[in-house]
């Protein structure tokens, strides 16, 4: 089915953008990704990117027409087929379209980062112009313009209710979100309803202090490209397997690795300086706690990242976990969906492996390597007991983390662990 | 309970503030030998003689000025004006010495009057003769407001009124003298400043005063047989303004409409969206909306008048935009 491509908003402010360029003509085969026109926008000239394969069916804003943002500028379709114009000309007025993210063309991340990306947020778009850096919102669901429209009392109720009022639809004139379409939402199972704060909170970027360019560059000359360091520790498991029993019994579905998703989530607010990316000489500090968890598929492996973990559920956690996971495998997940945040979770446990360590996924600054479950003897008040018992394995970015501070983190992510009911509250 | 007219209502608490009290008298045109223009000063002529009960000349500032200097030496003057259209030519008086005298003699003077007589639309008054006139007057410091809508808050404010010592405005309703309610016998005083939750709902707070109260209860009624249940705040007091009993409604049912019949600009349904918006900001879920009289002169003509004057129709639509439901 041929598909509309927006005009999206290249920058906070922009209102509208002038067509400058059409870079593929009608009837060009596009892959995702690929520059499909250039335009002109009250910041500077940037060029909008498709977001899926397919060939240009038809162009609806000529050169040096000026189009508003969310309104229709070209179809996107398979060979030959033929587009309803008169269906999709009265949508003019857009409605809200996923908010695209702008990404500088220069890299801000001089890591040898295979797939990508800054942790900037996804991106629909290149810089044409000269490598500023966009801060942009991320996630998908705010309307054009990036503002949110929903009630004073919407918002608070969602914050409250942990709804994310970017996957809520508003039902209210253009589109507000008002208090019934949060109760809606706060009525429907996970992971429709997603706990995460209304309001993300954007990262911020910091300068590099100059003790701590020196340690980058001395790290990277002993280590070049990411200069990892690792941390080990045992962590006694009983508690949260018991926890699981229980919301088993409650026919809640939580995993292991739920648990150790939301702790290293909650531990990132705890131990901040770890919630952080080397982003070429700055870093970029995040006030949310977005956790990857590294997933096997067929020829390889993709991280999906759990946003906002630290206000989820664990249920929640783990019906996001088990879709995103699900889609990985299908190869169906959106970029947005596998970049950002500052932490991936990679376990191998249920192969039985008891301990390894991992590399560490740029421009994150940490993993942790989690391995099996499993019965160890251990010393409990000098006597030897069986327990249940994990190790997890920190690696951190030695440029941006030293290794007291991934210490602290680690202690953290245990001490969670190992008294479960403090991830519940 | 004896169900009695508003100026039967007025009437009475009028002639036991008198009996209770010598220092109260009324005065004003026709109030004395006529029996008032509305027939709400019957019998106080023959009742209390006419020391009294004061017919005046027609000349408002006048007796307006008489009435506050008696309040300064010490009476309790009620000034009847025979609409507050008429009162206008008392301004000068009313805002000028009546409420500023506490404070500019530095609480050494006192100036407990009343200032009363109908307010609003008549019906074919034309221009000149249906102005809603409440918002002049709780613009200024030093003056309270008071505006009821049953014959019972009609009673017991006028009395609570009469003992206040400050100098009070008092706004009664042509429309509304022969409206009748229960009165309960014996003694009523009503706190001033005090509003009254008439009806009680969860999908919205209606919020209104005097005789658009009657509107606002014919709307709500409507919307019931729809399943929508409202708040019906009658203020009866705008100043002192019962801040509270708006935002706990309003906090309750995360919606207000705001009926006035004067017009919309500058009105008091603007000061109590001020108080909304800046007090239960995160409250709402949709924007106040305010059902005024249209911002045109009234016409004489019936036709004009009505269709700038609010409805029950009108009450229900903005309800039910607040509540983002589809106007059928």
């Amino acid at each position: 089915m041929a598909t509309e491509i927006q005009l999206p908003a290249l920058s906070p402010t922009m209102k509208e953008g002038k067509l400058l360029k059409w870079l593929k003509k009608e009837g060009d085969a596009v892959s995702s990704g690929d520059a499909i026109a250039e335009v002109e926008t009250d910041k500077s000239n940037l060029e909008v990117e498709a977001y899926d394969d397919g060939v240009l069916l038809k162009i609806l804003v000529p050169e040096g027409e000026v189009a508003q943002v969310g309104a229709p500028i070209a179809y996107l379709g398979q060979k030959g087929e033929k587009v309803d114009l008169a269906a999709a000309a009265p949508k003019q007025a857009a409605a809200p379209t996923p908010l695209p993210v702008a990404k500088p063309t220069a890299p801000v991340a001089p890591a040898p980062a295979p797939r990508a990306a800054p942790a900037a947020p996804p991106s629909a778009v290149r810089s044409a112009a000269a490598a500023q850096v966009v801060q942009l919102h991320r996630e998908g669901a705010a309307p054009a313009g990036g503002r949110l429209r929903a009630s004073p009392l919407a918002k608070r109720m969602a914050q409250q209710a942990g709804v994310d009022l970017g996957a809520v639809q508003g039902s209210g004139p253009q589109g507000r979100i008002v208090k019934r379409d949060v109760q809606a939402a706060m009525s429907e199972p996970s992971p429709a309803r997603r706990s995460s704060p209304a309001v993300r909170a954007e990262p911020e970027v910091l300068a590099l202090s100059s003790m701590r360019k020196v340690i980058a560059q001395r790290m990277a000359e002993v280590k070049p490209g990411v200069p990892h360091f690792y941390l080990s520790v045992d962590v006694d498991m009983e508690a949260v397997l018991a926890l699981r029993e229980e919301a088993k019994a409650a026919e809640v579905k939580v995993s292991v690795n739920d648990f150790i998703v939301k702790a290293a989530a909650v531990a990132l607010h705890k131990v901040p300086k770890v919630n952080v990316s080397l982003q070429g000489d700055r870093v970029l500090q995040f006030h949310t706690a977005d956790v990857g968890i590294a997933v096997a598929i067929e020829d390889g492996l993709i991280t999906p990242v759990i946003r906002d973990a630290d206000f989820k559920s664990l249920g929640a956690i783990g019906a996001e976990a088990r879709e995103l996971a699900e889609r990985a495998r299908r190869k169906a997940l959106k970029p947005e969906e596998y970049t950002g945040g500052s932490v991936t979770v990679s376990n191998l446990g249920m192969y039985g492996v008891d301990a390894f360590i991992a590399v560490i996924n740029p421009p994150q600054a940490s993993i942790l390597a989690v391995g099996a479950v499993a019965d160890r003897v251990v010393a409990r008040d000098g006597h030897p007991v069986v327990r249940k018992t994990m190790t997890v394995t920190f690696s951190g970015d030695h440029r941006v983390v030293d290794g007291a501070l991934g210490a602290l983190y680690l202690q953290e992510v245990k001490a969670l662990l190992e008294h479960p009911v403090r991830l519940l509250l | 309970m004896a169900e009695i007219a508003w100026r039967e209502a007025l009437n009475q608490a009028l002639a036991e503030e008198m009996e209770r009290d010598a220092n109260v008298f009324l005065m004003g045109e026709e109030v004395a030998r006529y029996d008032g223009a509305y027939k709400v000063s019957q019998g106080l002529l023959a009742k209390f003689g006419s020391a009294r009960v004061v017919d005046t000349p027609i000349s408002e500032l006048g007796f307006a000025g008489l009435g506050v200097g008696a309040a300064l030496v010490g009476l309790r003057p009620v000034i009847e004006m025979m609409t507050w259209n008429f009162a206008v030519l008392a301004m000068d008086q009313i805002v000028h010495n009546a409420a500023k005298v506490r404070q500019m003699s530095g609480g050494q003077l006192r100036c407990p009057i009343v200032f009363r007589g109908p307010n609003g639309a008549g019906g074919r008054l034309a221009a000149q003769h249906s102005q809603s006139l409440e918002a002049n007057y709780a613009h200024f410091p030093g003056l309270k407001v008071v505006a009821p809508s049953t014959p019972a808050d009609a009673k017991g404010l006028l009395k609570a009124s009469i003992r206040d010592d400050n100098p009070i405005v008092f706004l009664e309703a042509e429309l509304l003298y022969g409206v009748k309610g229960e009165v309960p016998p014996g003694e009523l005083l009503l706190p001033l400043g005090q509003a009254s939750l008439k009806r009680e709902g969860s999908d919205c707070t209606l919020i209104t005063w005097s005789r658009m109260y009657y509107h606002a209860e014919e709307a709500a009624r409507q919307l019931e047989a729809e399943g929508i249940h409202v708040d019906l705040l009658d203020l009866r007091t705008l100043k002192p303004l019962d801040e509270a009993a708006i935002l706990t409604s309003v906090r309750k049912t995360n919606r207000a409409v705001i009926v006035e019949e004067g017009w919309s600009f500058c009105g008091v349904g603007a000061q109590l969206v001020d108080l909304i918006q800046s007090q239960a900001f995160d409250d709402l879920d949709a924007p106040v909306q305010r059902v005024t009289g249209l911002d045109v002169n009234r016409s004489y003509a019936a036709v004009l008048e009505h269709a700038a004057e609010v409805n029950p129709a009108r009450i229900v639509a903005a309800v039910k935009q607040v509540l983002y439901r589809e106007e059928g």
